[in-house]
C-alpha cells in the first residue's frame, strides 16, 4: 500500500504547494475561520521580530504562542511553507499506520470473538471481513489531506497544523502500546493547548486494555498503571515547561498562553461559540459563564470514559470532537483532524440516521461564512446576529454528526451482544432508541 | 431666507452656468481648482490611469487618464472627523454640465453657514464611475482593481453619506432617484426615504426608475405600474453595475444615492435654484446625523417611492424555490439508499439499509469528471475572451470588443458538445446509480450557490433561481431528450441574459427590434466583463466560474445515455 500512499503525498503536496504561489494565499490567511489570536502566523513573525529585538516577545498581548515554537521557527521561519507541508504529511502518515495497526486488532479480537462463539447468529452481517477493511487507512489518510479545511489551514500556515501532527504522533504511539512515548507526546499536545488533557482518558484506557490490565478500581495494577503513566507524564509536562522558562528567562509566556486561552479575552468573531456570548455579557457574570463554558470541554470525558471504556480508540475520536467543538478559539484545522477519522467507522453507516441533514447542512454553512462575514463587515447591510447564527448552525451540525456516529456505534456493539433483529418479549418487532 | 435669495448670487450661479453650457475638451482642472479655491475651500487633485482590458465601445474608451478635483469645506467649529460628499461627473461635451455648476454655487453658499458639524467635499470626477473608482481608493488606500493614482493630499474623515448629481439641463421637471449600486447593493432606506420627503416639501416632482407614482392603487393598471417600477429595479439590481457614481460609495459603508435631472415635456419647471435649496436641505439633515444611517432596511425593493417590499417578504418566495431542490436531493438520497429489488424477507429494519460506496474507481471517475469538466470549462470560460483578444484580431476582421464578446459566445456554445462521460468507455452498469449521484451532488450544489447568490444580490438569485430550479428539479436522462435540450438551452444563463435585455427595453417603454437587441445584448456582455476587471463586479465571475458549470453538470445529466 506504499504505493498509493505515496501518490497521495505527492497530489496533496502539489495542491499545497500551487496554492502558497497563487494570490490566494494572503486572502486565506487572513480569514478567521482558519486563523485564530492563537494560530495565526502573522502574530509568530510578530514574536520572532520582538525575539530579534531583544523584547519578550509576550509583551503587547499579541503572541500567544509557546516558547519550543517560537524557537522552533527562529530556525525554521524560512522554510516554513515546507515545515506546515511536512506537518501534514506527518499527520497523514502518522494516522495511516495508527489506522492500519488498530484495524488489525479490531479483525484479530473480531476473530477471536467469533471462534468463541459470541455473536448471535443474525448479526453475521455485521461482521468485518479484510476485504472491506483494506483500504481505510489509505482514506483516512486522504481524508486528512485532501479535506479542503486542511488546505486552507496549511496554505494560511496556521500552527494547528502542527498541534494536528502531534495529536496524530501521540495516537500512533498510543496504539502502538509505547506507553512513554505517548505520554510524552501526550505532554507536548497538552503544553501546546490544554485541551489534550482529555485525551489521557483514552489513552490509559487503551494501554491498559493492550496490557491485559482490568479496569477495576479495585486492583492494585489499575492503579499502579495510572501513577506510571501520570509520573511519566507530568514528568515531561514539567521538562518541557522548565524548558520553556530557560529558553526565554522569564514566566510570562504562562499567563500569555495559558492564561489567555483560558479566559478568552480576545473577542474576534471565529466559528467558536464564546465570542457572541462574551461579547454581550455584563462583566459580573464573565467569571461565572467562562467557568462554565470551560468546564464544559472537560466535562464529558468521565461519562463518555465510563461508557465506552471498552472501545478506547472511539473514545479518542468522540474527545477530539468535543475539543474541536468547544473549545476557546477553534479554527477549522481542528475540525479536520476528527473528520480523517470518519472512514474508521464506515460500517456504521447503516444505522446512521442523520447523516444527509448533517452534511448538507455543513457543506451550506462552509458556503455561507464568507457571504455573511462579507455581509457584515464590508457591506454593513447584516450584522454579528447573522455570523453568529451560521456559527451556532455549524457547531450545531458537527455536534449533531458525533452523535449520530455515538448512536450508530452504541447501536452495532447492541446488536453484536442481543442479535440483529430484536424481538420483545411477547415475539413482536422491536427498536432501538438512544435515550 | 435660502440660497440664492441674494441677486448677487444669483446672477454668479447664472453666469457659471452658462460658462459650463460650452462644449470643454477634457475637464478644466486649472479652472476648477482657481473657482474652488476662490470659494474658499481646501483643493486637491488627483491623477489616475487606467489601461481597460479592451476597448470601451459604449463610452468610446481605452486608456483612460484623468485627474478628479475637490475641495474640502472645512466645519468652522467642529473635530474634522465626519465628512459628506457632493460630487458631480464632469464629461467632455454638455453631458453634465449644470452639475458642476450648481456643486460650486452650493459651495460658495455652504461656506458662509456656521451650522456644519461635518466637512463636506466638493468632489468632481474625471471619466465617471473609474476617476470615482480611484478617488474612493486613494481615501480608503485600498487598492482593489489595480488602477494607478495618486495619493490623495488632503482628507476629511470618515464619509458619512454622499450624493451624485447628474444634471444636463438646466432646467428641470422632475429629479430621478437613483438607487442601485455595486453588486445590487442598495442604500439604506432611509436615505431615498429622506429625498422623498424634501422633494414634496419643496415641491419637486420626484420618481424612480423614471416612472411616476400613480395614486389608483387598487385599479389593474395601477397595480402593474408598480409592477413594472418594481421589475425595472429587480433587473437593475440584477446586473450588478453600479446604475450612478454613487454605487461604488456603498461598498465603503457610506450610504450615497445618485440624483438625476430629467427635463420632459411638464407644464410645472423648476429651476436650478429649486434643486439648490432641495440639496442645500438634505444636506443640512445628513448634517444632523449623530450616526451612520443604518436603522432602515437594507434589503428592500421599491414598487414607488412611498411604498417598499422588505427582505421579510421576498426571501421567502426565494426559500420556496430552494426547498423545490432540497426535497428533490432528499428524493435522491432516498432512492440511492434503497437498494435494488430484492425478494428478501425478514429484512424489517426501519432504517434504510446502508447507502452507496464507491466500491470501484471506476464510480467516484464517473462522478468527478463532468465536474472537473464542467469546472474548467467555466475557467475557459473566465479566462480565454480576455488573454485570446490579441490572436482573434490577427485572425478575424473583428475589434478587440467585439473579439472579446464572440469568443465569450464561442467557448459558452463548444461547452455544450464536449464529452464528458467516461462511463461510455467503460461498463455500463451502475449508470442508473451514477446520474442520481451525479444529480444529488449537482442539484446540492445550486441550492448552496443560488442561496448564497440571494444574500448578497437578491435579484440575480431570484432570477437564476426562477430559470434553474425547475428544470434542474425535473431533468433525468428519461425525460424526452430533444424537448428537454431545447428547454435547458433557453433557460441557460446566456438566454435569460438575452430575454432580460428584450424585457428590460419593453419595461422602459422602449422596445427594440431583434437586430438592436442583439446589438445591446452583445454589449452587455462586454459591459458584464470590463466592470468586472474595472470595479470588482461579481457578476461576470459568478455566472462563468459557477453557474454556468452547474447547469453544464444538468446538460450532463441529460444526455448520459
Amino acid at each position: 500500500m506504499a504505493a498509493p500512499l505515496t501518490l497521495l503525498l505527492l497530489v496533496a503536496v502539489t495542491v499545497r504547494a500551487a496554492l502558497f504561489r497563487s494570490s490566494l494565499s494572503e486572502l486565506i490567511s487572513e480569514r478567521v475561520e482558519v486563523v485564530s489570536p492563537l494560530t495565526a502566523w502573522k502574530r509568530v513573525i510578530e514574536g520572532l521580530a520582538l525575539l530579534d529585538l531583544g523584547v519578550s516577545p509576550y509583551s503587547g498581548d499579541v503572541f500567544h504562542e509557546t516558547p519550543l515554537t517560537i524557537y522552533l521557527f527562529h530556525f525554521l521561519v524560512d522554510y516554513a511553507e515546507v515545515t506546515f507541508m511536512l506537518a501534514d504529511v506527518i499527520t497523514a502518515v502518522a494516522l495511516y499506520m495508527a489506522v492500519k495497526d488498530y484495524n488489525k486488532q479490531v479483525f484479530r479480537k473480531q476473530k477471536f470473538a467469533l471462534e468463541a462463539d459470541r455473536y448471535p447468529l443474525d448479526c453475521l452481517e455485521l461482521i468485518r471481513s479484510p476485504k472491506e477493511m483494506y483500504y481505510i487507512p489509505l482514506k483516512v489518510a486522504m481524508f486528512y489531506l485532501l479535506n479542503p479545511f486542511t488546505i486552507l489551514s496549511c496554505v494560511a500556515k496556521s500552527t494547528c497544523g502542527l498541534n494536528n501532527a502531534i495529536i496524530a504522533l501521540f495516537i500512533l504511539s498510543t496504539i502502538k502500546g509505547n506507553v512513554l512515548l505517548s505520554a510524552i507526546f501526550l505532554s507536548l499536545a497538552t503544553y501546546q493547548s490544554i485541551y489534550p488533557l482529555t485525551l489521557c482518558a483514552p489513552a490509559l484506557l487503551y494501554l491498559m486494555q493492550r496490557q491485559y490490565i482490568p479496569v477495576n478500581f479495585r486492583r492494585a495494577s489499575f492503579w499502579w498503571f495510572i501513577v506510571q503513566y501520570a509520573f511519566m507524564y507530568l514528568g515531561s509536562l514539567f521538562v518541557i515547561i522548565c524548558l520553556s522558562f530557560f529558553l526565554l528567562g522569564s514566566w510570562d509566556y504562562l499567563p500569555s498562553v495559558y492564561g489567555f486561552i483560558l479566559s478568552v479575552p480576545d473577542l474576534t468573531p471565529n466559528i467558536g461559540l464564546f465570542w457572541y456570548f462574551f461579547a454581550e455579557m455584563f462583566e459580573h457574570f464573565r467569571l461565572f459563564f467562562l467557568c462554565v463554558f470551560q468546564i464544559n470541554v472537560f466535562f464529558y470525558t468521565i461519562p463518555l470514559s465510563i461508557k465506552l471504556k471498552e472501545h478506547p480508540v472511539f473514545l479518542i475520536f468522540m474527545q477530539l470532537a468535543v475539543i474541536s467543538i468547544f473549545k476557546s478559539y477553534p479554527t477549522v484545522g481542528d475540525i479536520s483532524l476528527y473528520m480523517a477519522f470518519l472512514p474508521v467507522w464506515s460500517h456504521l453507516h447503516r444505522f446512521l440516521r442523520n447523516i444527509f441533514l448533517v452534511s448538507c447542512v455543513l457543506l451550506a454553512c462552509s458556503a455561507l461564512f464568507p457571504v455573511l462575514w462579507h455581509l457584515w463587515i464590508y457591506a454593513g447591510s447584516a450584522n454579528s446576529n447573522f455570523y453568529y447564527a451560521i456559527t451556532l448552525l455549524f457547531n450545531v451540525a458537527q455536534i449533531l454528526l458525533v452523535s449520530d456516529y455515538f448512536y450508530a456505534f452504541l447501536r452495532r456493539e447492541h446488536h453484536l451482544t442481543y442479535g440483529l433483529y430484536l424481538k420483545r418479549k411477547d415475539g413482536s418487532e422491536a427498536t432501538l432508541v438512544l435515550k | 431666507m435660502g440660497l440664492l435669495s441674494d441677486p448677487n448670487r444669483r446672477r454668479a450661479l447664472i453666469s457659471l452656468l452658462t460658462r459650463l453650457n460650452t462644449p470643454i475638451c477634457g475637464m478644466p482642472v486649472e479652472w476648477l481648482m482657481k473657482t474652488m479655491q476662490a470659494k474658499g475651500l481646501e483643493v486637491f487633485t488627483q491623477r489616475f490611469s487606467r489601461t481597460l482590458p479592451f476597448p470601451d465601445e459604449n463610452k468610446e474608451r481605452y486608456m483612460v487618464r484623468g485627474t478628479n478635483v475637490y475641495g474640502i469645506l472645512r466645519a468652522p467649529r467642529a473635530p474634522r472627523t465626519e465628512a459628506l460628499v457632493l460630487s458631480a461627473p464632469c464629461s467632455p461635451g454638455d453631458n453634465n454640465n449644470q452639475a458642476v455648476g450648481l456643486l460650486l454655487g452650493l459651495a460658495e453658499y455652504f461656506r458662509n453657514q456656521i451650522y456644519w458639524a461635518k466637512d463636506i467635499i466638493f468632489l468632481v470626477n474625471e471619466h465617471d464611475l473609474i476617476g470615482m473608482q480611484a478617488w474612493l481608493e486613494g481615501y480608503h488606500h485600498t487598492n482593489t482593481t489595480g488602477m494607478d493614482w495618486s495619493p490623495l493630499q488632503g482628507r476629511g474623515g470618515s464619509i458619512q453619506a454622499a450624493l451624485s448629481l447628474e444634471l444636463s439641463s438646466d432646467i428641470i421637471t422632475s429629479l430621478d432617484l437613483v438607487l442601485e449600486g455595486l453588486n445590487g447593493q442598495l442604500p439604506n432606506l432611509d436615505l431615498a426615504n429622506l429625498f422623498y420627503a424634501f422633494c414634496q416639501k419643496i415641491g419637486v416632482l420626484c420618481t424612480i426608475q423614471g416612472k411616476l407614482q400613480r395614486n389608483d392603487w387598487d385599479s389593474v393598471s395601477g397595480y402593474s405600474h408598480a409592477v413594472q417600477t418594481m421589475m425595472l429595479m429587480v433587473m437593475k439590481q440584477a446586473s450588478g453595475r453600479p446604475w450612478g457614481d454613487h454605487g461604488l460609495f456603498l461598498r465603503y459603508h457610506i450610504e450615497a444615492a445618485t440624483i438625476k435631472g430629467v427635463n420632459s415635456f411638464r407644464q410645472y419647471k423648476t429651476d436650478a435654484t429649486t434643486i439648490g435649496r432641495l440639496l442645500e436641505g438634505m444636506y443640512r439633515k445628513l448634517n444632523n446625523l449623530l450616526e451612520r444611517l443604518h436603522q432602515s432596511y437594507f434589503f428592500y425593493l421599491m414598487p414607488s417611492l412611498s411604498h417598499f417590499v422588505s427582505i421579510g417578504y421576498y426571501m421567502p418566495a426565494f426559500g420556496l424555490l430552494a426547498v423545490i431542490l432540497l426535497l428533490r436531493a432528499l428524493d435522491l438520497w432516498v432512492q440511492l439508499s434503497t437498494p435494488p429489488q430484492r425478494t428478501e424477507d425478514g429484512v424489517t429494519d426501519i432504517e434504510p439499509v446502508r447507502g452507496t460506496h464507491f466500491k470501484t474507481v471506476a464510480d467516484l471517475l464517473s462522478l468527478l469528471t463532468p465536474l472537473v469538466i464542467s469546472h474548467l470549462t467555466g475557467v475557459a470560460l473566465y479566462m480565454l475572451p480576455i488573454r485570446f483578444q490579441e490572436m482573434a484580431v490577427e485572425h478575424f476582421p473583428v475589434s478587440e470588443t467585439e473579439a472579446v464578446v464572440l469568443t465569450a459566445i464561442a467557448v459558452y456554445t463548444a461547452g455544450l458538445a464536449l464529452p464528458h462521460n467516461t462511463h461510455r468507455l467503460l461498463s455500463g452498469e451502475g449508470t442508473e446509480q451514477g446520474w442520481r449521484v451525479l444529480k444529488l451532488v449537482a442539484v446540492l450544489y445550486l441550492a448552496v450557490l443560488l442561496g448564497c447568490t440571494a444574500l448578497i444580490n437578491f435579484s440575480l438569485g431570484f432570477i437564476l433561481a426562477l430559470t434553474l430550479v425547475p428544470v434542474a428539479a425535473f431533468v433525468t436522462p428519461h425525460v424526452p431528450k430533444v424537448l428537454s435540450a431545447f428547454i435547458l438551452v433557453i433557460l441557460s444563463p446566456a438566454c435569460t441574459l438575452l430575454f432580460s435585455v428584450f424585457f428590460f427595453q419593453e419595461l422602459q417603454e422602449m422596445p427594440i427590434s431583434f437586430q438592436d437587441g442583439w446589438l445591446l445584448f452583445l454589449s452587455v456582455i462586454s459591459q458584464g466583463i470590463l466592470d468586472h476587471s474595472l470595479y470588482g463586479s461579481l457578476v461576470y465571475p459568478l455566472i462563468t466560474l459557477l453557474v454556468y458549470p452547474c447547469w453544464l453538470l444538468f446538460w450532463n445529466i441529460l444526455f448520459w445515455n
